[in-house]
């Protein structure tokens, strides 16, 4: 089948849904690419990189678009009156096409797609699972859009982010706020750190912790017990209490930070306002606030999707295209998940694609299927959040207590008892013996455990040798009258000798392998 | 020389061997150890035959010559690799040489003892010759088992803790026909006589015990390895104790309780490090009385190239390594050296993390890794970088599954529950180097194969070791 690439219409978009490194991939699986020409420019990927290797270029969207079995794309198809292209229209009727689609957000889109009896695969439907990982585009996406908000905000902001201490007098750090520590977030963290700021970040759902402390940002605790995971490890809206508390929080933080990185959405719902004019009213002058959710309506009152806006000194942005501003970087993200549900779709490698419904990923991502609309999926099983644990575990510890106290007791109390037994009966010679036995049992474990674990297996090996000290035994005995008793001797004092040279010499040998 | 000459000679022997010991607390000083442990054993030699009573000594000279040479060779030539088949059979050899020491002492009539000294002296005798059988037919199945002659598979026959158990009360009850047989002798009478003086008692005990050695290591499987080479250790001390108690002598005693007591303090790490009590490890078999069902894991693993591999560690800081039986198995421990050698070289940080398990027998990664050259500085145990994981950018898993299964830890139903496991997952990635998809020896699943930041590379560790360090040199 055939794969055609168009150029993306929407204003200022520069990605595109394939570089030359994925297109290669693709074709082993037996599809043959094509792309309009000038599609990579914006990701500064040329035509001629593209023909390298082996992918058709034709001149214009309406040859493309018709020549195609599959279209992959990165924005929904959309009209654009002023290139005059509809790629609605363009698209052939029963066709595939692979792009976001955002179906809750684009009814009358869904409606025409089915009309042209298309199968249609939305990347953002792609559901949350590990196995899934590899094409999720909102997660690879979500990324480049928190490392570039950092990138943004470090512009507009008048100040280093690392602290120093110069001749010139001492630069503090900045402080970065972030809030909602998805994927989007924690990239944020990620990059604010490494320019060296202090960061905290807040989250409803308390299993981030452990992943923003681990990025060593601070994570602002909220005394309040809530939980706020919602089905597929995303958020899910709070109670008016909780919101409350939330709120109290940011406005306290709002005074001491410089800098505000927003990242909450609820799938499904405008997004939460959680920066209010007050709040902003209070930042200090300078300050910079990137609302990633600007598309969504913003989690700033003040926020102007796409635009950057000045108000009581605080500079907020609200770009919506952020990951096509590092366009080469998510060109080649998206085309890597793209290509991976290609590998999905195509299990044959004969360039065929199967929309198996059956499985959990492809269901899933599948909005359309010939022309009938299958949007929404059913919610995936498989969630981020940790299971909940079986009680089994809890009453199986609390038994075996009861029993310790005699069990701690009874080798004691035998062991007791036979030193006594033997005490009794044992004559005078076996007990001077005995006493050296137990003193050099005891210098033994005193020694033994200062041996470096690094040196278990010469230890093992130097025992042995000196185990061979039994040879002693047998030399006592050698020189007996009786015949038998020789051979005997002098067989274990064969063996003991193998031991005692065999066991110094190899560890030497291993001692001197061990080197600074 | 006199009596007293040689107990003077026979503590300084045994300071030496306690100095020798004590040496292994760190590497610098352990190759002075050993010294100490060959110059106490040269004395103690000495002072023992220049005894008045040894007087054979061409066969005595020419059997020593004949045993040091054997030994010698073996020393120079065994493999690294082959170190615990090495320990093993040499383990035996203290047992065998036990056994013998303890016949000959039976049928030695110029011991002449009454009353109770005369029973305890036999009853040393017993189990001198019970201890040391036992250590000897288990060591040489351990050796088999290692040198991979027979399976590595537990042996599990039906009702085996009921034929122990009647094993060790024949042992019991032929021990008190003994003691009541010799009592009637005068001294002891040679082997022919099989019905007189308790020789057929102790004829029967030594079978029983050679067998009960081959089934006690039989029923163990090659994961709890470390743990039998170190109890096999422990016994060979104890047979040398016991060979002490027999003959009086008190050099013996103390270097037999120093060597029991290293092994037993090894057994008892080695136990601990797989939380499992000693003795479910003896008694054999594994995982058979676990109380729920084990997760099964499920989820799809990421294979990655050499030349990605490559690419992450390019672009990693701080990199862990965690070598198992399967580098050993491979070989591959001077390939691992000389991409350690080069990605150091790139000012890279580059550690090994150690589990105390892995391999066939205790510390048997380090003398790997020394003997590929790995400076020991970089080659931690568990303990010492559990902690830095999370500031671990790439580890790598050559030929290790248990040792580093997360399900140890959260699965409460897995085998092997509770056991301490390097939490390589806690790092940026693992990449974890597997010939196929096969599970480790405890048959357990390993949930960190399908984790999101684990890739999998796989084939011949070394194989893909050496493409690694291809792609590595550009």
């Amino acid at each position: 089948m055939k794969i055609g690439i168009p150029k993306e219409i929407y204003l200022g978009e520069k990605r595109v849904a394939t570089t030359p490194d994925a297109a290669a991939h693709i074709m082993k699986l037996g599809f043959s690419i094509a792309i309009e020409s000038g599609a990579g420019l914006g990701a500064s990927i040329s035509d001629d990189a593209y023909r390298a290797v082996g992918v058709e270029v034709l001149p214009d969207a309406k040859t493309l678009w018709q020549q195609s079995d599959i279209v992959m794309k990165v924005r929904a198809p959309m009209h654009r009156r002023r290139l005059g292209i509809d790629e609605l229209e363009l698209l052939p009727e029963g066709a595939c096409l692979i792009s976001f689609i955002w179906p809750a957000q684009n009814e009358g889109l869904m409606q025409k797609l089915a009309e042209k009896h298309a199968t249609v695969l939305a990347m953002d439907c792609v559901p949350r699972m590990s196995r899934a990982q590899k094409m999720d585009a909102l997660s690879s996406m979500a990324n480049i859009a928190g490392y570039r908000a950092i990138v943004e905000a470090a512009q507009h902001f008048g100040r280093f982010f690392t602290g120093q201490i110069t001749a010139a007098g001492k630069i503090p750090p900045a402080k970065v706020l972030v809030i909602g520590a998805g994927v989007a977030g924690l990239a944020a963290i990620g990059a604010a750190k490494g320019m060296g700021a202090i960061v905290r970040a807040f989250d409803t759902r308390p299993e981030v912790k452990e992943q923003i402390e681990s990025m060593d940002a601070e994570f602002l605790m909220l005394d309040f017990s809530e939980e706020g995971t919602g089905a597929g490890g995303y958020a899910k809206t709070m109670s008016p209490e909780f919101i409350a508390a939330e709120m109290a929080l940011f406005a306290e933080q709002a005074k001491e930070v410089d800098i505000i990185v927003t990242t909450a959405l609820i799938p499904g719902k405008p997004a939460p306002k959680l920066i209010t004019a007050e709040m902003v009213e209070t930042m200090k002058p300078g300050s910079v606030i990137v609302d990633l959710a600007a598309e969504q309506g913003g989690n700033c009152e003040l926020t102007v999707a796409s635009k950057v806006v000045v108000e009581h000194g605080v500079t907020i942005i609200g770009y919506t295209n952020l990951p096509s501003r590092l366009a080469n970087q998510s060109s080649q993200l998206y085309a890597t998940n793209l290509r991976h549900l290609l590998t999905e779709l195509c299990p044959g490698k004969d360039g065929l694609v199967n929309v198996n419904m059956d499985d959990e990923v492809i269901r899933g991502a599948t909005v359309i299927k010939e022309g009938e609309i299958t949007w929404p999926a059913p919610p995936p099983k498989l969630s981020a959040a940790p299971a909940a644990k079986p009680e089994v575990a809890v009453a199986a510890v609390a038994e075996p207590q009861k029993a310790n106290a005699l069990k701690a007791f009874l080798p004691l109390i035998i062991g007791g008892l036979a030193l006594f037994g033997l005490g009794a009966v044992a004559p005078e010679s076996f007990m001077t013996h005995f006493t050296v036995f137990v003193l050099a049992c005891f210098v033994g474990y005193q020694v033994i455990w200062n041996v470096t674990p690094a040196l278990h297996t010469p230890l093992m090996s130097v025992t042995n040798a000196i185990s061979g000290i039994i040879v002693i035994g047998a030399i006592v005995q050698i020189s007996a009258p009786d015949n038998v008793v020789i051979v005997l001797a002098a067989l274990a004092t064969l063996m003991a000798s193998i031991n005692i040279a065999g066991g110094f010499l190899v560890t030497r040998r291993m001692l001197e392998m061990f080197r600074k | 020389m006199s009596h007293s000459l040689v107990t003077m000679s026979y503590i300084v022997a045994a300071i030496l061997f306690i100095l020798s010991l004590s040496g292994l607390s760190n590497p610098e000083t352990s190759r002075r150890g050993n010294y100490y442990g060959m110059l106490g054993m040269a004395i103690a030699i000495i002072a023992t035959t220049s005894n008045v009573s040894v007087t054979a000594y061409a066969l005595l000279g020419g059997v020593i010559l004949i045993g040091a040479a054997i030994g010698a060779r073996a020393a120079l030539k065994v493999e690294m690799t082959q170190m615990p088949e090495l320990v093993a059979i040499m383990h035996s050899l203290v047992g065998m040489a036990a056994v013998l020491v303890g016949y000959a002492n039976f049928m030695d009539s110029s011991i002449n003892l009454v009353g109770v000294e005369k029973t305890i002296h036999e009853l040393e005798i017993y189990i001198g010759i019970l201890i040391g059988a036992v250590t000897f037919s288990g060591s040489v199945i351990a050796f088999c088992k290692l040198s991979e002659k027979i399976s590595g598979k537990p042996l599990l026959l039906p009702a085996r803790h009921w034929l122990n158990l009647i094993l060790l009360i024949a042992v019991i009850v032929l021990g008190g026909l003994f003691l009541q047989q010799t009592e009637g002798s005068e001294g002891s009478l040679p082997l022919l006589y099989l019905n007189h003086g308790g020789a057929l008692p102790l004829f029967i005990m030594t079978l029983i015990a050679l067998a009960f050695g081959v089934h006690m290591v039989m029923a163990i499987g090659g994961a709890d390895m470390p743990v039998v080479i170190s109890m096999l250790n422990s016994y060979s001390g104890w047979a040398a104790a016991a060979t002490g108690f027999m003959l009086s002598n008190d050099l013996l005693i103390v270097t037999g309780a120093l060597v029991g007591s290293s092994g037993a303090i090894l057994s008892y790490i080695m136990c601990n490090a797989m939380n499992r009590n000693f003795i479910s490890v003896i008694a054999g078999g594994f995982g058979t009385a676990s109380g729920g069902v084990a997760a099964v894991v499920e989820g799809e693993v990421q294979p990655i190239s050499a030349e990605e591999t490559a690419s992450l560690l390019m672009a990693a800081k701080n990199i862990m390594i965690i070598p198992g039986y399967g580098m050993a198995v491979a070989q591959a421990q001077h390939t691992v050296y000389e991409i350690t050698k080069l990605l150091r070289e790139k000012s890279k940080k580059v550690g090994f993390g150690i589990h105390p398990v892995a391999g066939r027998m205790p510390g048997h990664m380090n003398v790997l890794l020394a003997e590929a050259k790995v400076p020991y500085d970089i080659v931690y145990e568990m303990d010492e970088i559990n902690d830095d994981f999370p500031h671990v950018d790439v580890s790598i898993v050559i030929g290790a599954n248990d040792i580093v299964n997360p399900s140890a830890l959260d699965d409460p139903n897995s085998p092997i529950a509770g056991m301490p496991v390097l939490e390589c997952w806690k790092g940026e990635t693992t990449i974890v180097l597997k010939r196929s998809m096969a599970t480790g020896y405890a048959g357990v699943g390993n949930p960190l194969f399908v984790l999101e930041n684990t890739r999998m590379l796989f084939g011949d560790a070394n194989a893909t070791m050496q493409a690694v360090l291809k792609a590595l040199q550009g």
